[in-house]
């Protein structure tokens, strides 16, 4: 990989040769980004396929100066796109030191998983390495652990729009609340996922009885006995963050012992089932995407662009971490030409500081964890089996970014428990 | 009430499945003091294999009931062809290691099939989800419950005892017997050991291989299921006393449902309900409930 | 296999010149390294119980230990300072080991290997349920102070590095003299003969005890250093495939010198990082068939070669 930076430019200048049209931008060196995502274990599927393949083609697009506006320019100010990917199931810190400082990228693009996230992250501001995470839910990161961030952005919206949403949603949608029960993986993001549901639920003033909840170890595979657990219990709403194939899983052995019949199930990563198990989600289910993501995506030029080329190239429609790779690859790229031509990694990231681009999913406001950390509006809709069998939605529900998000300078939980002080909703 | 159902039901259908995971592994120990890491990998192999039969079945356009006939065949002709290629290819050539070290090359074997099956298959999920909601669910006391699940627990049943008659009854059965007893002496007395190990080990392999098939529809089969099940099922033979199958079933039994038990009543314990078993087993009686004790070598 | 052990010092000495030689290399390798020399520590720790004829398939359990004793001082308690996180580190190692030691040094075996893993899974379900320590995420464990002193963040890579590689030489020859010891002696007879060793009036039992508090002294040690070296702990560290990797570093390298699991760590991790660059789908299929190849080809690790060359 180290060399497709030294081939691409050598591409590059052969085809200045033949054209014979020496411009000053096709003789820039590229731009070496550095894409760390899971390519192998549990994640690689759900996550790591996704984003891998949205990576590629976004800048394949780049460099091809195919995207249409506001990217119509080719690559990054000009210079073409070089991009290593690594592993990130591999040991996180030292595979993100060899690609700072042997591979020498200028910008690290990358990161799912909370737990990876939390540990590059004070890495990246002692290397002075221009990192911009995609993913990983954790509030934390911007709250906890860089306050005073430089080099690290995270352009995908945190974990707790997902949930305040979810039970705004649930609330707004005059929804059975008095049985409430959640079945959640037993770590942190399931964890987090939890309490920030059941504490907005609160704070939105539900009276609502917690009648289950269960924390199978992720990866277990076999809920059967957490199946009987709810159905027992009788809910009228049953929360679940369940991911990728857990949350498979989940649905193929609960939806045919009818728990989808009997309770309302919201699940906030439910769209990630979409090209998969079309067929099979239960119709009622409440699903979200974690963001205004595929189906949930504004009808913009842009957003119709992603889809369908990622369609026609990999045959299948785009899941919402797809669409966080893409989105996080159009920051970087609308960072350095907002620096200027000649821009640096610092410069960049010193543009990207409270910036608002155009990504596939609508405008992205940098606007908390002082301009690192973005905003996004979050939707929910009742899922429907189209009468070409396509998923669709229904009564769909979005709530804008101001309304989902603590304003700047405040934690999660503290702006929930608070009772949403500031939230803009309508 | 309806909890005690649910309890009761749970615990046995977890347990038939711990079981069905857990048994190829006790066996495998018990005639060749092999403690096989590769037990996990040989799941996963069978619920890759079943979903990938099973999506070539259904496209077909072939009735639905003959599904069953498919995921009997993969389990044995899967598990019998992996058993013995493994057996033959590799295993043969390291008998009468030490069995710490046996330990160490299934745990290689493991790596390299680990590997294998995300180069063969991919990282993305497979599904084969249509026998378990084919003979749909019945009403118990008011609990709707799978009829697959009811049939997994019959299936670990026949399993388990066809296991032991095969073991007390017949002629390999009870030559298998001697060979645990003392394998130099069998050998002496014109036991084909050769014979005898190889068939323990497909058999084994086998089991395992059942025990992915019958599990991959109920579930999405990923990367990692293997690593999963390796740990659950050590669990459960250890409990049971390594090399025992009425151990394997009885320690299946403890395991199943003190997680059964710990999801409906305490779902905080759940994650380490297993262990908290394994450790007090073992702290009362040290190498399981139903052990052989082994002669001091001098 | 017997080997004397009087002369294991050379090679500590040697190891002390390398790892001051690579002070100089470039900064992501030396953070390699610096990582390896912790993990190696604990490969360490298995090597001289596999001396006994026992392989602690649960040794994570200290290596995570370790880590989050540094963890949770420096994090929690406020308490950054090196010399008293490291300590404390190897105290709570050590303190959990006398506990466990007793039961453990009655199994030899397979079972040996089994409860070992156990231990350490409890250890990993107990770590993954406390959503306060991050649960699966674990949590960062802030820059660590030198007597108070808290260098630049430039300096803190040089530093962390110098007292890595001081504690690891000093681990090895200490290990090296317990080796050669009169007490690191009888863990071979353990191995070969246990029924002997006691006729002769020794206690197997308590070798192995000896050895086993030892073992996790060391790997707590390993622990403390890697996560002042990462910034980081996570369960992982207790999982049963963390302590597989260093039993197969511990079979790998061999069980020849005290310092042969550290550079075998360090030889792995630096496969490992190109590999991951070149087949980052079959890097666990490599490692897996080289397990295979050392087992049957070089029972007694790659350090054989090493004393196999001519003196």
């Amino acid at each position: 990989m180290k060399y497709l930076g030294k081939m691409l430019a050598a591409a590059a200048s052969a085809a200045v040769l033949v054209g014979g049209i020496a411009t000053a931008e096709q003789e820039k060196k590229p731009l070496k980004i550095g894409i760390p995502v899971f390519l192998s274990g549990a994640a690689a599927g759900p996550f790591g396929l996704p984003e891998r393949k949205a990576a590629e083609l976004v800048i394949d697009a780049l460099n091809a100066g195919k995207v249409p506006a506001p990217y119509t320019k080719i690559g990054v100010n000009g210079r073409k796109i070089a991009p290593t990917f690594v592993d990130e199931a591999a040991d996180a810190p030292t595979e993100y030191r060899a690609l700072v400082e042997r591979e020498k990228v200028e910008v690290v693009v990358g990161y799912t998983s909370s737990g990876k996230c939390k540990a590059i992250a004070p890495l990246a501001e002692e290397l002075k390495a221009f990192t911009v995470f995609i993913d990983c839910g954790t509030p934390q990161i911007f709250e906890e652990i860089v306050t005073k961030p430089k080099f690290l952005f995270r352009t995908g919206p945190t974990a707790t729009p997902d949930n305040v949403g979810a039970a705004r949603y649930l609330v707004d949608s005059g929804i059975d609340l008095s049985r409430v029960a959640g079945i959640n993986q037993n770590y942190a993001w399931g964890q987090d996922s939890w309490r920030d549901f059941s504490t907005s639920l609160a704070a939105l003033g539900v009276k609502s009885k917690i009648v289950d909840k269960q924390f199978p170890k992720i990866f277990a595979g076999e809920y059967g006995a957490e199946v009987s657990s709810l159905l027992t219990s009788t809910p009228t709403v049953v929360h679940t963050s369940f991911w990728g194939g857990d949350l498979e899983a989940f649905v193929l052995q609960s939806a045919p012992r009818g728990l989808f019949a009997r309770t309302r199930v919201v699940m906030t990563t439910g769209e990630a089932l979409f090209p998969r198990l079309a067929k099979d989600i239960p119709e009622g289910a409440i699903v979200g995407a974690r963001g205004p993501f595929s189906i949930f995506a504004p009808d913009t030029e842009l957003a119709r662009w992603f889809a369908k080329a990622y369609e026609e190239k990999y045959g299948e429609s785009p899941t919402y971490p797809a669409w966080k790779m893409a989105q996080a690859l159009f920051g970087v790229k609308a960072a350095y030409e907002a620096a200027g031509v000649d821009a640096t990694p610092e410069e960049a990231a010193a543009a990207l500081v409270g910036l608002e681009f155009e990504a596939p999913a609508g405008i992205v406001k940098m606007a908390i964890g002082n301009g690192h950390q973005a905003i996004q509006s979050i939707a929910y809709g009742v899922y429907k089996l189209g009468a070409d069998g396509k998923p669709t939605v229904e009564k769909v529900r979005t709530y804008k970014a101001e309304c989902v998000n603590p304003p700047n300078g405040m934690t999660s939980a503290k702006w929930i428990a608070a009772g949403f002080p500031g939230a803009k909703c309508k | 009430m309806l909890k005690t159902i649910a309890i009761l039901l749970d615990g046995l259908n977890y347990s038939a499945w711990l079981f069905l995971v857990a048994v190829g592994l006790t066996l495998i120990y018990g005639v060749m003091r092999i403690l096989n890491i590769a037990h996990g990998a040989f799941y996963a192999i069978g619920a890759y294999s079943c979903a990938t039969a099973l999506g070539l079945y259904y496209s077909a356009g072939l009735p639905e009931a003959g599904a069953f006939l498919v995921m009997a065949l993969v389990a044995v002709v899967v598990g019998m062809l992996v058993g013995l290629a493994i057996e033959r290819g590799v295993l043969r050539h390291l008998y009468g290691q030490d069995e710490v070290l046996m330990v160490l090359i299934t745990y290689a074997l493991f790596l390299i099939l680990e590997d294998s099956v995300k180069l063969i298959w991919g990282v993305e999920s497979y599904f084969a989800f249509k026998p378990y909601a084919y003979f749909g669910f019945i009403d118990v006391g008011g609990l709707p419950y799978q009829v697959y699940d009811l049939l997994m627990v019959g299936l670990a049943v026949v399993l388990g005892v066809g296991l032991w008659i095969w073991l007390t009854r017949t002629r390999t059965g009870r030559l298998m017997t001697a060979v645990v007893a003392d394998r130099e002496i069998s050998a002496a007395m014109g036991v084909n050991v050769t014979f005898i190990f190889a068939t323990t080990f497909a058999v084994g392999t086998a089991l395992a291989v059942v025990g992915g098939v019958a599990t991959a529809p109920k579930i999405a089969v990923t990367p990692g299921i293997g690593v999963e099940v390796i740990i659950l099922a050590f669990a459960v033979v250890v409990i049971g006393g390594l090399g025992s199958i009425p151990g394997a079933a009885i320690g299946a039994l403890f395991a199943g449902y003190a997680r059964a038990a710990s999801v409906h009543l305490a779902p905080e314990f759940e994650l380490f309900a297993i262990y908290a078993v394994m450790a007090l087993v073992l702290a009362i009686r040290p190498h399981g409930l139903f052990a052989r004790t082994d002669g001091r070598k001098i | 296999m017997t080997i004397d052990f009087t002369k294991d010092w050379r090679n500590v000495a040697l190891l002390a010149v390398l790892l001051a030689a690579a002070f100089f290399l470039p900064s992501w390798l030396r953070f390699l390294l610096q990582t390896a020399l912790a993990g190696g520590l604990v490969a360490l720790g298995v090597m001289i119980q596999m001396r006994a004829g026992l392989v602690s398939f649960g040794q994570g359990l200290y290596y995570c230990i370790g880590g989050y004793a540094v963890g949770l001082l420096a994090a929690k308690a406020g308490v950054a300072e090196a010399t008293l996180v490291i300590a404390a580190a190897v105290i709570s190692s050590v303190v959990i080991a006398l506990i466990l030691g007793p039961l453990l040094s009655r199994y030899r075996e397979i079972f040996f290997a089994m409860l070992t893993l156990a231990v350490s899974m409890i250890l990993y379900g107990l770590l993954v349920k406390a959503a306060t320590l991050g649960s699966t995420d674990g949590f960062n464990v802030p820059p660590v102070t030198f007597f108070g002193f808290l260098p630049a963040q430039e300096a803190r890579g040089d530093w962390t590095y110098v007292l890595t590689a001081l504690l690891v030489v000093v681990a090895c020859f200490l290990i090296a003299r317990y080796l050669a010891s009169g007490a690191g002696a009888l863990l071979e007879a353990v191995a070969e003969n246990e029924l002997r060793l006691e006729y002769l009036g020794s206690s197997a039992r308590q070798a192995v005890y000896i050895v086993y508090v030892i073992a996790a002294a060391v790997s707590g040690l390993g622990g403390a250093l890697a996560a002042i070296a990462t910034g980081h702990v996570d369960p992982e560290m207790a999982n049963w495939t963390t302590s597989g990797g260093f039993v197969f570093v511990a079979l790998l390298a061999g069980r020849g010198s005290a310092i042969a699991p550290v550079l075998g760590f360090f030889l792995l991790e630096l496969v490992r990082t190109y590999a991951l660059d070149i087949a980052p789908n079959a890097w666990q299929l490599i490692l897996g068939a080289v397990m295979l190849a050392v087992i049957l080809l070089l029972p007694d690790g790659l350090w054989s070669l090493v004393r196999r060359a001519p003196k």
